[in-house]
């Protein structure tokens, strides 16, 4: 499919707004395997028909991981020039593929000035699957997904990716530790950005350690930085080859009529 | 004589009431020194936590038997305490069971019910000490958690053996009672034997009534001092929850287990860095980024730390743990208790002023535990009253890599490439939008 991209600026110069800004997201920009989520998730919504654009370069990181160390000032800094940009966008509706960012800018832009109607992108697949809006063919296969902390504990979202699930007629295979207690992959508050504090072993090598006992061939995540961490999970405990990793976009694109 | 025993009875209670209430001025004096944050709004949701978290204890009920178990020990404390009322009116008066004339019929009734209660209490506690001691539940050993060595593990016993000795005295007090009453000895008013303690009569009643007057009198003589006595234990206990879990439960925060409050200080700054106005807003009284002694905290991280009763849910929930890493949610809530009682100490020696003593909380914990957290909220999620470890941590964060620029060498690339590319890794800004091409 040949994806028409526009930026906010291009609405903005022919006086239009899009419905969504869809917020890309640093990974989502910049990571080798994380920008086919990002094509995926385009794809969709070019074929649903969704009015929506980037913010491209003016995009900026949230500020989340800084933050999560505990680096308030360089957070601060990002966050009050992401919200100078997007007000001045007089942004209503976002759409993210991170769940980072999603919990960043719906929870803790407010507070600084930036107030939007912030949606993780496994909630908009789950409305556009049911409204019909995405056709769909069928084939069957068992999946199981692992539940991000920044979705589930974080934001209550457990329903919206099993929907999604269940509405691509998949057998969902729940992990050992799903939902509310559904183990980290290890990269959450900034891990993922420094080598792990010594320990026993790696935070991922553990949960990737469930998958692989679920006996599934495919696991789906919501998350990029999931997406990292198990991945590296499968390549240590040499299950690379035999389990895939997917983003539920990627799922619904693959599926997609 | 009998004015003799209320006499005593009432210094004991007088002296052990004020002992009490020393103890909670000295705790809410340690709370008081904190920071200020707002937790008022939407009091009906509140309230629903309340009875929701803490009268009804919803998240114990996720493990279901010992969940009922907790229950049963926390409906006996609470019923079985209706008794005390009678107990202090009679010692106060020098009457005996003040309350059966005017209780007629209801008043066995009740007993009984207490007496059932109290056999849930005994029965649950053994349970409980089975679960530390002979099925080794992992997240109660000490061999397994080195934050449990000594006192606390100590403590968790002290708790157990003691309300069994309670429990055990109310029913010896009770049979002895039931004797003495069949025997027709003045003041032993005639309200029968209880289901529970009827069962301990063929083994008192070998006894001469002096004998048995004396062990009633000192069984009840135990039961009420124990109780005081406890009171005043549990204070310095884990088991102050007894008392903390419903303010705690009702300040908890309504906001997502996620979210991150901002630091005023910094906004202050970085709105005058950015050019932005900061006309009407008062400048920054605090010059402390983060917190780096239990004042820097909020009063609600401080409750929780008073609040936390051990039970390591959350330490076993958290990923950094199970993985062998140092960090222990557990650990952390323990640690900031322990320096808020070094507190309280200095505050009571120095009339309510806190000096300095060269010591902070970043000195029981370090800063690769803080580091291992992956701010997951498993932690937050396990916890049956909803208290959170990691707010304190990310606190201490706060401080360490602001005040103290103590972060790893790849955690300050990130941060400069955040400030210099706009992402957290070194790529060229200007190539953000590339994935719209291939």
């Amino acid at each position: 499919m040949v994806l028409n991209i526009r930026t906010m600026a291009d609405y903005l110069a022919k006086g239009q707004m899009p419905e969504y800004l869809f917020w890309v997201g640093c990974a989502g920009s910049f990571d080798d395997r994380q920008k086919k989520v990002t094509r995926a998730f385009c794809e969709i919504l070019q074929k649903a028909e969704i009015s929506y654009a980037i913010l491209g370069t003016e995009e900026s990181c949230t500020g989340d991981p800084a933050r999560r160390t505990g680096n308030e000032f360089l957070f601060q800094m990002q966050a009050m020039t992401n919200i100078e940009v997007l007000n001045m966008y007089q942004v209503k509706k976002i759409v993210t593929a991170c769940p980072h960012c999603f919990n960043t800018l719906k929870n803790e832009y407010p507070s600084l000035g930036g107030t939007y109607d912030v949606i993780h992108h496994t909630e908009l697949l789950a409305q556009l699957l049911k409204e019909g809006k995405i056709e769909i063919e069928e084939e069957r296969e068992e999946i199981a997904f692992h539940d991000s902390c920044y979705l589930g504990r974080g934001n209550g979202i457990y329903e919206a990716p099993r929907e999604i699930i269940s509405e691509l007629q998949k057998d969902l295979k729940e992990l050992k530790s799903c939902r509310t207690k559904g183990l980290c992959c290890g990269a959450g508050g900034a891990q993922v950005f420094k080598e792990p504090e010594p320990g026993a072993m790696d935070v991922q090598v553990k949960r990737t350690e469930e998958i692989i006992e679920s006996g599934v061939k495919k696991v789906a995540i919501a998350c990029p930085f999931c997406m990292v961490m198990i991945q590296d999970g499968l390549n240590k405990t040499g299950h690379d080859k035999d389990i895939q990793v997917v983003d539920l976009a990627e799922l619904v694109q693959k599926a997609m009529k | 004589m009998t004015y003799f025993f209320q006499f005593l009875f009432i210094a004991l209670l007088a002296s052990m009431s004020y002992l009490i209430a020393m103890r909670f001025k000295g705790i809410i004096a340690t709370i008081r020194l904190s920071q200020p944050i707002q937790l008022s709004d939407q009091p009906a949701e509140r309230w629903k936590r309340v009875f929701l978290l803490a009268f009804g204890q919803k998240k114990m009920f996720q493990k279901p038997f010992v969940g009922l178990m907790h229950f049963l020990i926390y409906i006996g404390f609470v019923l079985i305490n209706a008794e005390i009322l009678e107990i202090i009116l009679d010692g106060i008066l020098g009457t005996h069971r003040l309350f059966a004339p005017f209780l007629g019929s209801l008043y066995p009734l009740l007993l009984n019910f207490f007496e059932l209660l109290a056999g849930g209490v005994f029965i649950a506690c053994l349970v409980f000490f089975a679960r530390r001691g002979i099925f080794k539940v992992q997240r109660l050993q000490p061999e397994k958690h080195s934050e449990l060595k000594g006192f606390p593990i100590q403590d968790a016993y002290t708790i157990l053996i003691i309300e069994c000795v309670l429990m055990a005295a109310l029913w010896t007090m009770n049979a002895a009672d039931a004797i003495l009453q069949s025997r027709a000895v003045e003041h032993y008013y005639e309200v029968g034997s209880f289901i529970v303690s009827r069962n301990l009569i063929p083994f008192l009643n070998a006894y001469s009534t002096e004998t048995l007057y004396v062990m009633e009198r000192v069984a009840w003589w135990f039961h009420i001092a124990g109780i005081l006595g406890f009171a005043l234990y549990v204070t310095y206990s884990k088991h102050l929850h007894i008392f903390f879990a419903f303010p705690a439960a009702y300040y908890s925060s309504l906001k997502s287990s996620a979210y991150i409050p901002s630091l005023s200080t910094v906004t202050h700054e970085v709105k005058l860095m950015l050019g932005q106005s900061v006309s009407g807003e008062a400048a920054p009284t605090s010059l402390r980024f983060g917190a780096k002694d239990v004042m820097d905290l909020n009063w609600k991280n401080l409750l929780d730390a008073y609040s936390c009763t051990e039970c390591g849910r959350c330490t076993d929930q958290c990923p950094a743990n199970q993985t062998g890493k140092l960090l222990s949610p557990r650990k952390i809530m323990m640690d900031t208790r322990d320096r808020l009682e070094e507190v309280g100490v200095i505050l009571s020696k120095n009339k309510g002023e806190f000096v300095d003593d060269g010591q902070s909380l970043l000195d029981k914990i370090s800063g690769e535990e803080l580091r291992a957290c992956t701010t997951c909220q498993a932690c937050v999620e396990a916890c049956p009253m909803e208290l959170s470890p990691l707010n304190i941590i990310l606190e201490l964060r706060r401080y360490q890599i602001m005040e103290m620029s103590d972060a790893p060498a790849a955690w300050n690339s990130m941060f400069s490439n955040i400030e210099t590319n706009q992402a957290p890794w070194k790529f060229n800004p200007s190539d953000r939008m590339n994935w719209t091409k291939s």
